[in-house]
């Protein structure tokens, strides 16, 4: 009997290590299953081909350096030299920076002995490239770019074509077509940041600043500063003010207008099924169709705009809080509230001292965890609905070259993030605890 | 006697103390709740300022989209299946990238979570080194990443998937390393007296104790990831999101496409809400009957 026993034990026993084993097997193997038919599903192999290197090459020295960009236009001869080859970073005309020496020929010093010159006839130009010689070229109408270089054959960071030389060297990059020659020398570092060149305080040092500030002139320099054309730091302070305004009214609004609807749908203080089946549908519903839904349906109905963002907010969290706040409404202890009633309190002091006093602490808590959760929300939604700080990325992007100010927007809303994330839990640790104290 | 009146006193004094304080009290509480109320008011003002449209304005027409939408729809009901079926691969889509995402992302921040909790981490000195990372892969916000990667790899997928992986380990990382806080340390010691690795003293030791509620958390987060893949699709990342802007872009005599699209999203999001909820029901009711 006993060996029966101990026989059916060990039995039972293989059968849960057997399935404990299968279990820790199947399980990563199922997970690895799935992601190699979603690699495959999602034509990684291909878009790894795709993937653009010089993209990312442009992203990456983008974020830490500029360029000037020295060009000359073909068909009529003008110099012009501008920091990123942006009109708003242009040189007045006859004036460069020291490292061109502009005149009938232009002299470029690309430094470490790179020396390129524009000639003045036939749109000609010279590369002299230490330890490698002299390369000529000359535009012409008829036949394109006329090159003669000092080797026959040509090094790989020449790219030459009969109408496009492209030379690229440690110094900088030399490109020649028909309509125009350019030269672009790389600097570390973002030019223009502070003041662009039209401002009579570009190039100044911080403490000539500080002394023409003292003599009155802060309020020219701080304009000059704030509505610097190239990074326009007013706008990108409002867009970010709009930004974590949108997640503010949107939190604000959704906990307004879910904390009545939250007692309808909480078993305790609706009495009526119907009414609170009716409250947690909606609840349901709300939630189910989703921020995109509503920013699309909204932006059709208020037009683009931060109010469009902060109602979709407001619209989807009212969802989430109503089901939160309700839950919370559930867990509320009786006693309390029978013992404001023994004292005689009407239903609206019985609410106000008997249940409130309860549910602050998660509702304060809930509301700021989502406060800084939307921030990042609103980046997203500022991108549909046209608002925001969202909304300066991805233009940013879509004009595919300020690459500088991508990374600038990027690093500015990790710090905001950062920041509601910093405040949130601030707020939280000194509301909540202030409330234990005072209960 | 005297004893009794100075006590009587002391109590009008008290009461007096306590009317004032709760004066005061109610007073900072008004005050407080008239700045809200101004910065709310001044707040909705400005953003509807800077709105292109008004907010009364929209508010009348707030339903005609949407019923437009259902009156061109429900003209062409027997058009619907066969658009169910054009996009369902777009819906597929949609939630691969949200399920990939989910997996590397939680695949990550178990990694993480293990290396940065006191008492379990390999490299202990390291620990403020993948907290930090944690917080700056939770920072970043999914579209920053996806927008980039766009521009990098092209269009697709791929570029949503990494956005939501990155922000999902770090996300997942906090709280399960809040999660592995509360796990006990005691059968590390006794896999560390049998000569076990870092390795197998956290796949035997800790993973069994942690693993029903990470499980829930990792749930929760496949919810919030089928919505995020929605949106970043919107913006060029492929999936439903994308197939949602080209039908909305067609205008007037294509709302069925739209009204295809919306329905299909509204009943993924309420399914996969519910599946996973009742899971993740099943996971802390259960992990909480072991426990007892």
């Amino acid at each position: 009997m006993a060996m029966l026993d101990t026989a059916d034990l060990k039995g039972s026993a293989d059968r849960v290590m057997m399935r404990k084993r299968l279990v820790s097997f199947g399980l990563p193997a199922l997970v690895l299953a799935y992601l190699t038919y979603v690699f495959f599903a999602f034509g990684v192999p291909e878009l790894m081909q795709k993937a653009s290197g010089t993209n990312a090459q442009a992203l990456m020295s983008d974020t830490y350096s500029h360029k000037v960009h020295v060009t000359r236009d073909n068909r009529n001869g003008a110099v012009r030299v501008a920091i990123e080859g942006e009109n708003k970073g242009a040189y007045p005309d006859g004036e460069a920076p020291d490292w061109v020496a502009l005149g009938a020929e232009t002299v470029i010093d690309l430094g470490d002995g790179h020396i390129i010159t524009y000639l003045p006839d036939n749109n000609g130009v010279t590369y002299d490239v230490p330890g490698y010689g002299l390369m000529t070229f000359g535009v012409s109408r008829s036949q394109g770019v006329i090159q003669s270089y000092p080797t026959d054959v040509l090094p790989e960071w020449i790219n030459a074509s009969k109408n496009r030389v492209a030379v690229t060297t440690d110094a900088g990059r030399l490109s020649v077509t028909r309509n125009r020659t350019e030269v672009f020398r790389y600097f570390l570092g973002w030019e223009l940041f502070f003041f662009t060149l039209d401002s009579p305080y570009h190039g100044m040092g911080l403490g000539e600043l500080i002394n023409r500030a003292l003599s009155g002139e802060a309020g020219a320099i701080t304009s000059d500063f704030w509505d610097n054309k190239m990074w326009r730091h007013g706008d990108v302070a409002w867009a970010i003010f709009e930004t974590i305004l949108m997640a503010f009214l949107g939190t604000m609004g959704a906990a307004i207008v879910a904390l009545p609807l939250a007692f309808l749908a909480a078993r305790n203080f609706a009495p009526l099924v119907v009414v609170r089946m009716a409250t947690r549908r909606l609840f349901d519903f709300i939630r189910g169709v989703d921020a995109l839904i509503w920013t699309i349906i909204l932006s059709r109905a208020f037009g683009l705009g931060p109010l469009t963002g902060a109602l979709a907010i407001l619209i989807t969290d009212t969802g989430t809080f109503g089901k939160l706040f309700s839950e919370a409404l559930e867990n509320v202890d009786r006693k309390q509230i029978e013992g404001v009633q023994s004292t005689g309190a009407k239903p609206i002091q019985r609410y106000r001292f008997g249940v409130l006093p309860q549910i602050t602490p998660v509702l304060i808590s809930q509301i700021l965890y989502f406060l800084e959760s939307n921030t990042r929300s609103a980046t997203v939604i500022g991108a549909i609905t046209g608002g925001g700080i969202g909304l300066l990325l991805t233009q940013a992007i879509i004009t595919q070259k300020d690459w500088e100010e991508v990374s600038y927007y990027i690093m500015l809303i990790i710090v905001m993030v950062v920041f509601m994330d910093w405040l949130s839990g601030l707020l939280r640790r000194k509301l909540i605890k202030g409330n234990e104290a005072g209960h | 006697m005297a004893e009794t009146t100075a006590g009587v006193r002391d109590l009008g004094n008290i009461h007096d103390d306590y009317m004032a304080l709760t004066r005061q009290k109610r007073l900072y509480s008004f005050i407080l709740l008239v700045i809200f109320i101004a910065l709310m008011v001044a707040g909705f003002s400005v953003a509807g300022g800077r709105n292109a449209g008004s907010f009364w304005g929209g508010l009348d027409n707030f339903f005609d989209y949407p019923a437009e939408l259902v009156i061109e729809a429900s003209g062409k009901l027997s058009e619907l299946p066969s658009h169910f079926v054009t996009f369902f691969p777009a819906l597929v889509e949609t939630v691969n990238i949200a399920g990939a995402a989910t997996l590397l992302g939680a695949l990550a921040a178990i990694f993480l979570s293990l290396l940065s909790t006191r008492g379990m981490a390999r490299f202990p000195t390291l620990i403020p080194v993948f907290r930090r990372i944690m917080d700056i892969s939770r920072a970043i916000p999914e579209i920053v990443v996806a927008l980039v990667l766009i521009f990098i790899l092209g269009g697709g997928p791929v570029p949503a998937m990494i956005a939501i992986a990155i922000h999902t380990a770090g996300a997942l990382g906090k709280l399960f390393s809040e999660v592995n806080e509360n796990a006990d340390l005691k059968p590390l010691d006794g896999l560390a007296s049998v000569g076990a690795t870092w390795g197998q003293k956290m796949t035997l030791g800790i993973i069994p104790q942690v693993a029903p509620n990470w499980l829930s958390y990792a749930l929760l987060r496949f919810e919030i990831n089928v919505r995020a893949s929605a949106i970043l699709g919107f913006v060029g990342a492929g999936g439903l999101g994308y197939e949602l802007k080209n039908a909305i872009s067609w205008g007037q005599g294509r709302y069925d496409e739209a009204a295809a699209i919306f329905l299909l999203l509204f009943i993924t999001i309420v399914i996969i809400d519910q599946t996973s909820s009742h899971y993740r029901d099943c996971l802390t009711h259960g992990s909480k009957s072991e426990r007892r």
